[in-house]
Parts: structure tokens; C-alpha cells; sequence
């Protein structure tokens, strides 16, 4: 059976994907995690999570049919804005 | 030295012979295991061992006034101190490596809790700090014998194989050590093959173990 390792580096740290192992049960993925993952306190949290539980949710966006950008922050370029603004408040300074 | 010294360093010299033949053997199935992430453990178990008894070796050589590397490798077959136990040859047997590593762990984990209790404060510190690793290594070895148990099939090989280490693993221990061991493993005691003398297994072993140091006498690596 294949399981899925998540491990916390230090506390408050979100869990983050180290890697799959493949071991015949749950007490087996333990001590493998433990192992590939513990050795040399490099996890403060291990999370073991068989490969089976995992529901993988397909096209993993909400439909985005008109444009409709200006509702995001990425639909501004802020850098340009801030530019304009340095502009202005320079050539005040002057 | 104090009159008590030789006594004490015996002890640690079993020990640390014990971990580091163990670990050698062990380590013998690095790239040959069942399965690669029982290659990857057990050569990690395999090598905790090597340094509980780097750790030992390190201890009694401050009493002794040698070196960690000189009572590892220096010494003569017949000056080890090893139990028969941990001396023997079972590439590419599974089902006795499990059955050794579980008698081995559950011995070990008695005697290093007697050790914790040594009136040598540094004996007794190493002690706690090997029992924190060991624990994982017992939990293996647990875990294995479970596994095996739980087939008709797997429970017949280690079962036997159980059997026949069964008066090996008792010369592990000493003294009423062995009649807890016998509790924890639910088996009755019986004659053990003592520490003290060598299989046939041990000479091989010496020399392949200490090979590359005996290459080049006395040089610094």
C-alpha cells in the first residue's frame, strides 16, 4: 500500500508533502516515516495518509466564463501604479 | 585503575561487541532486503547499532587508555567479548534475521535498563541516551514478528527459528535478567550457549570486519 507523508519542519509551520513510502500497513508506514523523515529531527509533526484516502478533486478551478479580471488583485499591476506614484511625488520634491 | 575496573569495561566490551557485530551483521542486508523501504530501515537500524557501540567502545577506552577504533578492530577473534548470538550468518534468511532482531531488541531493552541503574554516572547517562533509540529498534523488530505471526505460513518459519536462537538469546543476559526475558517472550528458560566462547561464524566475520585497518597497521585515517 502506498501512503503519503506530510511532515511540519518546526511548530506553527504548515504541513507540507515530503513524499510517498510504500509499506504493508499502518504500523509499518510509521516506523518508515519515521525513519526517512525523523532521523535527524527534521519533522517536529509527521502525518501518514494511505494514497487510497485521498480524493483528488478534478479541474480544480471555479468556472471563470467572463471577464471579470478587475475582481482580482492580480488584475492590477501594482508595480506600475507605485512607479507613477514615485514619479509624482518626485517631481513634487523637485 | 581501581580493582573494580576490569569488571566494568568486561561489561561495556559486551555490550559494545554485541551492537557492533549485530550491526554488521545487519548491515549485511543493505541492498538485499524484501522490499527497498525495509532496505532503507533496517540498514538505519543496522548502523544505530555501530554507534551505540562506538558510543561503548568510547567509554571503556578512556578506562582502558586506548582508542574507540583499536578495541573495535584491533583486538583478536577470541578477545571479543560477543555473545554467540549476534555472531551468526543468516543472508538470506528472513525469518531467523527477524527472529534474532526480535530476541536481540527484547534482551537489549532489559539489559540497558539494568545499565540506567549503574552507579557509574557516565555508564548510566549512555545508557539512557541508547534506550531512546533502542525503543525504535524493539518497536521494528515488534512490528516484524506481528507481521510474520500473522500468516500460517510466516508464523511456522519464525516460530522455528524462535526456537532454535531461544538458548542463544538467553546468553545474552545475565542472572535473573534471563528469567524476564523468558517472561517477556513467554518461552521457558533453558541451557544457554554462554558468552564467553565463539561460533565458527566469528572468525570470517573478524576478518572481513577489520580487513582494510590490518591493510595498513597503525595508519592515521
Amino acid at each position: 500500500m502506498i501512503y503519503e507523508v506530510f511532515r511540519q519542519e518546526r511548530e506553527g509551520q504548515p504541513l507540507q508533502h515530503g513524499g510517498s513510502l510504500e509499506a504493508p500497513n499502518a504500523a509499518f508506514a510509521e516506523a518508515y516515516a519515521r525513519e526517512f523523515y525523523g532521523r535527524r529531527n527534521e519533522s517536529t509533526t509527521l502525518w501518514i495518509i494511505p494514497r487510497d484516502a485521498v480524493a483528488e478533486v478534478e479541474e480544480p478551478y471555479v468556472a471563470d466564463v467572463f471577464d471579470r479580471d478587475y475582481r482580482r488583485v492580480d488584475g492590477y499591476s501594482i508595480k506600475v501604479k507605485l512607479k507613477e506614484a514615485r514619479e509624482r511625488a518626485g517631481a513634487l520634491a523637485d | 585503575m581501581s580493582a573494580q575496573a576490569p569488571s566494568r569495561t568486561d561489561l561495556l566490551l559486551a555490550i559494545a561487541d554485541d551492537e557492533l557485530v549485530l550491526g554488521w551483521r545487519n548491515s549485511e542486508w543493505t541492498g538485499i532486503a524484501p522490499f527497498l523501504e525495509e532496505d532503507v530501515a533496517f540498514s538505519s537500524i543496522a548502523q544505530g547499532e555501530i554507534g551505540h557501540a562506538r558510543a561503548f567502545y568510547e567509554l571503556a577506552a578512556t578506562e582502558l587508555g586506548t582508542t574507540a577504533d583499536a578495541l573495535a578492530f584491533d583486538r583478536r577473534p577470541d578477545e571479543y567479548r560477543c555473545a554467540p548470538l549476534v555472531e551468526l550468518r543468516f543472508v538470506p534468511d528472513w525469518a531467523r534475521t527477524i527472529a534474532r532482531h526480535y530476541l536481540y531488541e527484547t534482551a537489549d531493552a532489559i539489559r540497558i535498563a539494568g545499565v540506567k541503574e549503574s552507579e557509574w554516572d557516565e555508564l548510566a547517562g549512555l545508557a539512557a541516551k541508547v534506550e531512546r533509540e533502542e525503543v525504535y529498534h524493539l518497536m521494528h523488530a515488534q512490528m516484524w514478528a506481528d507481521r510474520l505471526a500473522a500468516s500460517t505460513d510466516g508464523r511456522r518459519h519464525f516460530d522455528e527459528a524462535v526456537t532454535e536462537l531461544w538458548p542463544y538469546a538467553l546468553g545474552l543476559l545475565e542472572g535473573e535478567e534471563r528469567e524476564r526475558l523468558a517472561e517477556t517472550v513467554g518461552r521457558e528458560p533453558v541451557d544457554a550457549v554462554e558468552r564467553g566462547a565463539h561460533t565458527d561464524e566469528l572468525v570470517p566475520l573478524w576478518d572481513e570486519m577489520t580487513m582494510v585497518r590490518r591493510s595498513a597497521p597503525g595508519a592515521e585515517w
